[in-house]
């Protein structure tokens, strides 16, 4: 059971990145994302571009941090892929939902228009790289760890943790030191007050679109690592990330990041009980218990 | 290809969409003329066609019953099937409205998408219930032994079009009521319609279940027309994505746009194979995922530059009131 609760950890730690992202997106630009498991869906197969074909391609050496199961070409890939969805989901908005805001179309067509914005992204994973499973680094032995209390982790689930937890520090410094993350800040908790003192909304929203995407590629090359990649693991990630969102309360990003432990843990330690399968359905009866208990979620007010 | 085979193409074509156009004259209650937000449509998909299915089969038995599995098979015929497949539908509307309609608008979609997931992965899952991921075969046609086999489509194509026709009044009809009318003053603005004394909660649940039963018809129409369906057949893409665009596209808000829609949509999807056949041998296997990235472009652009679709929503106050 402990040994669950850590799998749960760190597993959580991934949906962590996907929910703040999320979370951010849902306040700021005002509508539900349902693209965001394809940013981490991207940033996993944009960092599998640069291992597998860019570096080896301008000669970059292969190495590997024993005992991790990856070396510096993940190193140079990692913030790759995060800059690469985080100007991607600028992109779609400056290409899609900009124009809908523009045409005051209401949150409901937005999250729409997300929805369609997800199933290209992956028919464009699925037209480049097919739908079979991959690994980052294919045919290694990857052995566990055995620490105290019978719990066996691999050396590459701590790291996964505390690349998390790095990524989740600095975004906190970034919104409680610098002027943009105080800018955001003041969005997300009121968006009429912050125009009427000048705060470029546009701006916000690319920060936070940049951030959010960031994030999800983030969480996806770390779920990559982990376990594989396959084009329709960000799909399978929607449904815990919503969950962690909602329980977190939609616009709290350390809600988010509590959610993301919950959920995470509740997923892992399920598999005790319930067919491994059945993971995500766990995440959506969480969710309805929420919904049906404490809509506001943990930290929302009454 | 010789006029037989073409003409059994094109009905094939037709019964398709027209199975595609009952789902879309679902979703067009529910979003059209309410704003429900149901991106779960796969789930009601896949219980209308196993509930269906499940009520006109036999139980297995003698040696199939080692290999098949489901929880009842009642061996009625195909109109009970379909009206069980409304009923089960209606109760699982009912069960993910109660803890979303009272909730913004997004947390029906979030729910919806959830519930359609959890479903495929409990047929997937659980062989008792339904033989697990091979599915369930041999549903029964009704008036099979009247033509040979080879023209028992044309008989289907018949039978889907009165199935349809017979929705579409049906909602016309709802929606010029009194009722109808409540429907799209929630639509346009909840606060209004609740000040004017209508309990908003109980007319949207009540248009989130007329939607989603007539959705069961459309998955028992489907299964008996397709006479074999497994889980992997009601995915987020054939079971829900689509059938978004195919409303999209003809015109929310009017049922002559749903069921235009789904006939065009459906005939660029099955026109986009004709292109993608001229693919080169090794790109074939990806024409599938090529074709939907075309759909799912088009669906924005729809968005953008036709958020009213073909026909647009159809004025509907009063046939005594231009």
């Amino acid at each position: 059971m402990i040994e669950l609760i850590v799998y749960g950890i760190v597993l959580g730690s991934i949906i962590a990145l996907g929910a703040i992202g999320l979370t951010m997106v849902y306040r700021i630009v005002g509508f539900a994302n349902f693209a965001h498991g394809e940013f981490m869906t991207g940033g996993a197969y944009v960092a599998l571009f640069v291992v597998t074909i860019l570096l080896p391609w301008i000669g970059f050496p292969d190495s590997r941090f024993v005992p991790l199961s990856f070396g510096w070409r993940m190193v140079i890939a990692f913030p790759i892929a995060m800059a690469v969805v985080a100007i991607l989901a600028i992109a779609l908005d400056k290409i899609l939902y900009k124009k809908l805001r523009a045409k005051k179309s209401g949150p409901v067509i937005l999250a729409m228009a997300s929805l369609g914005a997800s199933f290209i992204i992956r028919m464009t994973i699925l037209i480049i790289w097919g739908s079979d499973y991959i690994f980052y680094r294919p045919g290694l032995m990857r052995p566990a760890l055995d620490l105290p209390l019978s719990v066996k982790i691999r050396p590459d689930q701590i790291f996964i943790f505390c690349a998390a937890i790095f990524l989740v520090i600095l975004l906190h410094l970034f919104l409680k030191r610098t002027k943009m993350g105080k800018a955001m800040r003041a969005t997300a908790d009121n968006t009429d007050l912050a125009l009427v003192t000048g705060i470029d909304t546009e701006r916000i929203i690319a920060w936070t679109w940049a951030i959010g995407g960031g994030l999800a590629a983030a969480g996806g090359v770390l779920y990559g690592i982990d376990v594989q990649l396959h084009p329709g693991m960000g799909w399978n990630f929607l449904i815990p990330i919503f969950a962690a969102t909602i329980l977190g309360s939609i616009g709290n990003i350390y809600g988010a990041l509590i959610g993301g432990f919950v959920i995470g843990i509740a997923q892992q330690v399920s598999t005790a009980f319930l067919a491994p399968t059945y993971k995500l359905a766990v995440a959506f009866m969480i969710m309805i218990l929420i919904l049906l208990i404490r809509p506001q979620g943990i930290f929302g007010k009454e | 290809m010789e006029f037989s085979g073409i003409s059994s193409y094109v009905v094939s074509l037709a019964i398709m969409a027209g199975i595609y156009a009952v789902f879309c004259l679902g979703l067009n209650i529910q979003w059209g003329y309410t704003g429900l937000f149901n991106i779960g449509i796969a789930g009601f998909f896949c219980i209308g066609a196993y509930t269906s299915a499940m009520i006109t089969t036999p139980m297995p038995s003698g040696i199939y019953a080692q290999y098949v599995h489901q929880i009842f098979g009642l061996n009625l015929p195909f109109v009970f099937g379909l009206m069980g497949a409304a009923i089960v539908c209606g109760v699982v509307a009912l069960l993910i409205g109660i803890p979303t309609l009272r909730l913004g608008e997004d947390y029906l979609a979030i729910a919806t998408l959830g519930i359609a997931e959890t479903i495929r992965l409990i047929f997937n899952n659980e062989q008792w219930l339904a033989n697990g991921p091979r599915g369930l075969m041999d549903m029964p046609q009704p008036f099979h032994s009247v033509v040979s086999p080879q023209n028992y489509n044309y008989i289907y194509l018949i039978i889907t079009v009165i199935a349809m026709v017979i929705i579409y009044f049906a909602i016309e009809k709802a929606i010029r009521s009194p009722w109808g009318r409540v429907l799209r003053a929630i639509r346009e603005d909840e606060g209004s319609a609740s000040m004017s004394g209508k309990d908003v909660f109980n007319f949207k649940m009540q248009s989130l279940i007329f939607g989603s039963m007539v959705m069961g018809i459309g998955g028992a129409l489907y299964a008996h027309y397709t006479k074999a369906i497994s889980p992997s057949v009601f995915t987020p893409l054939y079971g829900t994505f689509i059938i978004w665009v195919m409303l999209m596209a003809g015109g929310s808000g009017n049922n002559k746009g749903a069921i235009l829609g789904a006939y065009v949509i459906w005939g660029i999807w099955v026109g986009t194979k004709f292109v993608t056949d001229f693919l080169p041998y090794t790109l074939q296997s990806r024409a599938p995922y090529i074709r939907f990235l075309i759909i799912g472009i088009l669906l924005e652009v729809i968005l953008i530059y036709r958020p009213q679709g073909l026909l647009g929503e159809e004025k509907k106050i009063s046939k005594l009131l231009d």
